[in-house]
């Protein structure tokens, strides 16, 4: 008797770990559409378009460099408040999107979710990804303002290491997304962390050298506070970014490399939890 | 051996009842705190035993079938037998909680069309997209593409968004794009409720073509039992989660039938109804019953007798009864007036006589009314009672009204009678 052969068997929900790694890879098209899809329906029916990815960094950046940098004296030493703040703002903007962005996946798709199966991890990915083409068009746009104040001679020093900037970007949407997809997760059973979100990463924003120049700040160049401070995996790489374009403030190896350490914990975490809950969280949204 | 495309192997889905998606992390913290320290859980209701039995709901109940490659299996059951269930497990929507379902194949579903369609995309770029969801390849799509466009009858619009198709031009987008995939199973759950009769032939058409030339497995549920009988050469009948039975498809829907007719109560308890405040109240319904019949759907043209049964605070009064017969969306249909009820203080009954063959074949809701009238005919309700249902099926008598139309309204009246014409031509 020949023997059944069957291609895919569903099972009881009781695994641990139980990823559609090898269903993912097959969903290059799939992924590409979602990114475009995301993109898109965004601008659709807006006058200015994609000009809209470059006016909110820049008002932010106005209104930090006004009250942050000028008003309160926290901007940064031997570069113009702006670039400064705009480096930190849009670098800030990609790890805070792919974040909040992530963390809507099931409740804001559970209309296409409930309805058919495809590696539910197609989501948070294309999710992150698409917050990329926002963000090429702000790094555009900060690299214009880099042109210029070099050509003026306003004291940026671009180095060698500006040529980390893709890590960099890569580890904040990992990051991002591992956090995303850990709140998702718990998001389908408690709505509380739906709330958490929105605050919490402008107090989160706070914690990181983003509104101000933490190198100047001699309260959180000490001892306790520091290493507490560097923890925050997000400051690192900020000021990693802004070293090599900027030439301001400086890298702390050791706490770059907790930094990843932390979002690789994070990222294998966060991707455990929403391949855990995938498969009954349409029972509970 | 024949090869199989699906096979559901002992497979229960349990839901928890009650509120799931309101659950708050403070709320389960708590009742865990609490069960941990043996204490009573504060977010418990008075009275609600902790996790008891009653808050799971079993939607399948070990529940075995199997379905060979190449069969179109038509799903039926009441509402609530658990038919959607399965497919969403099919389909990996959702995980069961205890079983295995094994699949030989890729699979589309089409649990509702239009799934995906994002309203700011055009046409075009939702027929990418969601032939992608479904899981075809770009270049799949590409080749096929022409052929969706045309079968979907919308090819003028495929560069207009979404949002501005009629729901009609939607679903015959997304039945295109869902029926032209090269998928081995094909998943459908009440696809062709929507659409014009044109379309639904076409689908039907499409679907049987599918099965018989290229030979791929289809699920089919609805509870349009012309579209069974159509398309699905073999039912599975669902009842309360598990197999009710399973074979070809007349007796399957004949089965189906019974299950669902005995669900019909014959007799309709109303003492605890709501009363309302500007009826007197003081003869008041307590129930109905059609006492000679084994359920409440009639053949076109049987008269069944039933019984109302009613308590009067006094016996002076004078009490007429009437009838108003109201379709199932609760248009209404007509009046019938019933005449004065003798009756004295206390409970009384009065049994009364109803001819169906003035109602066109259909599902009809029976409001009873006791009240009064004076001589210029201003009414006064006593009681009224709304939940009366019964069924008229179509029968010998009813060939006139086999093709039946909605505009002809649901009452039919009684025969003109022709005045002899000799008489006349004298």
């Amino acid at each position: 008797m020949e023997q059944q052969k069957w291609t895919t068997v569903v099972k009881a929900n009781k695994k641990l770990i139980d990823m559609d790694l090898k269903g993912l890879k097959n969903c290059k098209d799939l992924i590409f559409l979602f990114v475009r899809r995301t993109f898109v329906s965004k601008y659709k029916q807006t006058v200015l378009g994609p000009a809209w990815a470059v006016i909110q960094p820049f008002f932010t950046t106005v209104v930090y460099s006004v009250f942050f940098g000028n008003i309160a004296g926290l901007g940064a030493s031997g570069v113009p408040n702006f670039i400064f703040y705009l480096s930190g703002t849009i670098v800030w903007t990609l790890f805070a999107n792919c974040l909040t962005e992530t963390s809507h996946t099931f409740t804001a798709n559970s209309a296409i979710l409930g309805k058919v199966y495809f590696p539910r991890l197609v989501m948070p990915v294309s999710t992150t990804i698409s917050q990329f083409i926002s963000f090429s068009i702000q790094f555009a746009f900060m690299l214009c303002f880099m042109v210029y104040y070099l050509i003026t001679d306003a004291g940026l020093k671009p180095n060698i290491l500006i040529a980390m900037f893709p890590l960099v970007l890569i580890q904040l949407a990992v990051l991002g997304m591992g956090f995303g997809m850990m709140i998702s997760a718990l998001t389908t059973k408690y709505r509380d962390l739906a709330m958490v979100v929105s605050f919490g990463v402008s107090l989160w924003s706070y914690c990181s050298p983003v509104a101000y120049d933490m190198f100047s700040r001699e309260q959180l160049m000490n001892g306790i506070i520091y290493k507490i401070y560097m923890l925050n995996p997000v400051t690192p790489a900020i000021n990693l970014f802004r070293y090599g374009f900027l030439g301001t403030g400086e890298v702390d190896w050791l706490f770059y490399g907790i930094s990843w350490i932390t979002t690789a914990v994070v990222a294998i975490i966060g991707a455990l939890m929403f391949s855990k809950s995938e498969k009954t969280f349409m029972d509970t949204v | 051996m024949e090869e199989l495309a699906i096979r559901v192997e002992h497979v229960s889905k349990e839901y928890r009842l009650g509120a799931i998606g309101g659950a708050t992390l403070k709320g389960e913290i708590q009742s865990k705190l609490a069960k941990m320290f043996h204490k009573e859980d504060p977010n418990l209701k008075i009275g609600e035993k902790a996790y008891g039995k009653n808050e799971r709901f079993l939607a399948l109940n070990d529940l075995s079938f199997d379905i060979k490659k190449g069969e179109t299996v038509g799903i039926i059951g009441r509402n609530g037998a658990g038919k959607s269930t399965i497919l969403k497990l099919i389909c990996r929507v959702t995980a069961p909680t205890e079983g295995n379902i094994y699949l030989n194949g890729r699979i589309t579903s089409m649990l509702e069309v239009g799934t995906g369609f994002h309203p700011e995309l055009t046409g075009r770029e939702n027929v990418y997209l969601n032939g992608a969801i479904l899981g075809m390849s770009k270049a799949e799509i590409e080749k096929k593409f022409d052929e969706i466009v045309e079968f979907s009858e919308v090819g003028q619009f495929i560069d207009t968004p979404v949002k501005r198709y009629s729901s009609g031009m939607k679903v015959k987008l997304a039945f295109a794009v869902a029926s032209h995939l090269d998928s081995d199973i094909m998943i459908m759950d009440e696809v062709l409720a929507v659409g014009d009769i044109a379309f639904q032939n076409k689908c039907i058409d499409r679907m049987k073509k599918v099965a018989e030339e290229e030979g791929r497995t289809i699920l089919y549920v609805s509870h349009n039992m012309a579209t069974v009988k159509n398309l699905c050469s073999r039912c599975v009948v669902l009842s309360h989660g598990q197999v009710a039975f399973e074979g070809p498809t007349a007796e399957a829907i004949a089965i189906y039938m019974q299950d669902k007719n005995l669900d019909d109560k014959t007799f309709f308890d109303v003492s605890g109804a709501k009363r309302q405040r500007k009826n007197s109240n003081r003869h008041l319904l307590k129930n109905l019953h059609m006492y000679q019949s084994p359920s409440s759907v009639f053949e076109y043209g049987e008269i069944f007798p039933f019984r109302i049964e009613w308590e009067s605070e006094n016996s002076d009064e004078r009490l007429l009864m009437k009838m108003i017969i109201n379709g199932i969306d609760l248009t209404p249909v007509g009046v019938i007036f019933g005449g004065e009820l003798k009756h004295c203080k206390g409970r009384n009954t009065a049994e009364f006589k109803f001819d169906t063959s003035y109602l066109v074949p259909g599902k009809y809701t029976v409001d009873i009314i006791l009240y009064d009238e004076d001589k210029s005919g201003n009414m006064m309700y006593h009681d009224r009672a709304t939940s009366m249902r019964f069924t008229v099926e179509h029968g010998e008598k009813s060939l006139k009204l086999k093709h039946w139309f909605k505009d002809w309204g649901n009452a039919v009246l009684p025969c003109i009678e022709q005045i002899n014409g000799d008489d006349n031509n004298v």
